[in-house]
């Protein structure tokens, strides 16, 4: 059977499952909006505990990420995200997930070119392209003074 | 009430981003890096901070907020250190998160195994 290149690309979509939008867009939202209301009782937990500023964000920022990491290795983050999709990807809880997942698949391959190397696997796209972007910005700031 | 508004705000971004991927089938790495940069554009820009002002958590949570993270800790620090502000701030502003990400995954492979995907 031969095949061009546009009919494999439509027979392909044919067969590839369409994505049920009208269950997972609900499930995002309520599963991320979940996670954002947990994120603000933590807030104020730690504002109650006198934290404030950037400590405040950053402490924050750190219990959402041992959140994430934590229910990755209790292998219960995959399965919130087959549900949620983007609802468990986009906070920060998901980035968490993004660094932890790889590190504990790669574990066998080693400690520093498993675990060490693989946990950047989606971090790193995300460093580089945010710390570059926010030097440019300060950059930018500072040439015009902001 | 600021729990409500964390909630609609915050499941708003979620479930635009879920529109996005079913549309565009962007990969994780992509709609993260994309989100971050995106975070911090719209901060630089003035129209990230009322979204914080309205949603807190439902704003700084998604990873939209790390830009918005890196875009406000780089201009305290700019305009407290100068130029090398532009090279410390973003970086310092997110540093718990990152550090938390680093150290808890490391240690939780002494812990625990990888559980089956499927």
């Amino acid at each position: 059977m031969k095949l061009s290149n546009e009919e494999y690309l439509r027979l392909s979509q044919k067969a590839s499952p369409p994505s049920p939008s009208s269950r997972n867009i609900p499930a995002a939202f309520a599963v991320g909006g979940l996670l954002c209301a947990l994120g603000q009782g933590v807030r104020a937990l730690y504002e109650n505990a006198g934290l404030s500023g950037d400590a405040l964000a950053a402490a924050t920022a750190a219990t959402m990420v041992f959140l994430g990491v934590a229910l990755t290795a209790l292998g219960l983050y995959p399965r919130l995200a087959k549900l949620a999709g983007a609802g468990t990807l986009v906070p920060i809880t998901g980035f968490a997930n993004a660094v932890a997942a790889p590190a504990l698949e790669f574990r066998a391959e080693g400690v520093v070119l498993g675990t060490c190397v693989k946990m950047f696997t989606i971090a790193g796209p995300v460093l580089v392209l945010g710390i570059s972007a926010s030097v440019l910005y300060g950059l930018i700031l500072y040439v015009f003074g902001g | 009430m600021e729990y409500v508004r964390a909630f609609l705000l915050g499941g708003a971004i979620c479930a635009l981003s879920q529109i996005l991927i079913d549309r565009t089938r962007l990969t994780p790495a992509r709609i993260l890096s994309g989100y971050v940069v995106l975070g911090l554009v719209l901060t630089a820009l003035g129209v990230y901070q009322p979204l914080v002002d309205f949603g807190g958590a439902g704003a700084t949570v998604p990873i939209l907020g790390f830009g918005y993270s890196m875009a406000r800790g780089v201009e305290q620090a700019v305009a407290q250190n100068g130029l090398i502000g532009a090279f410390t701030g973003g970086l310092s502003a997110t540093a718990g998160g990152i550090a938390a990400a680093v150290f808890f995954s490391l240690l939780a492979t002494f812990f625990f195994r990888p559980h089956d995907p499927s």
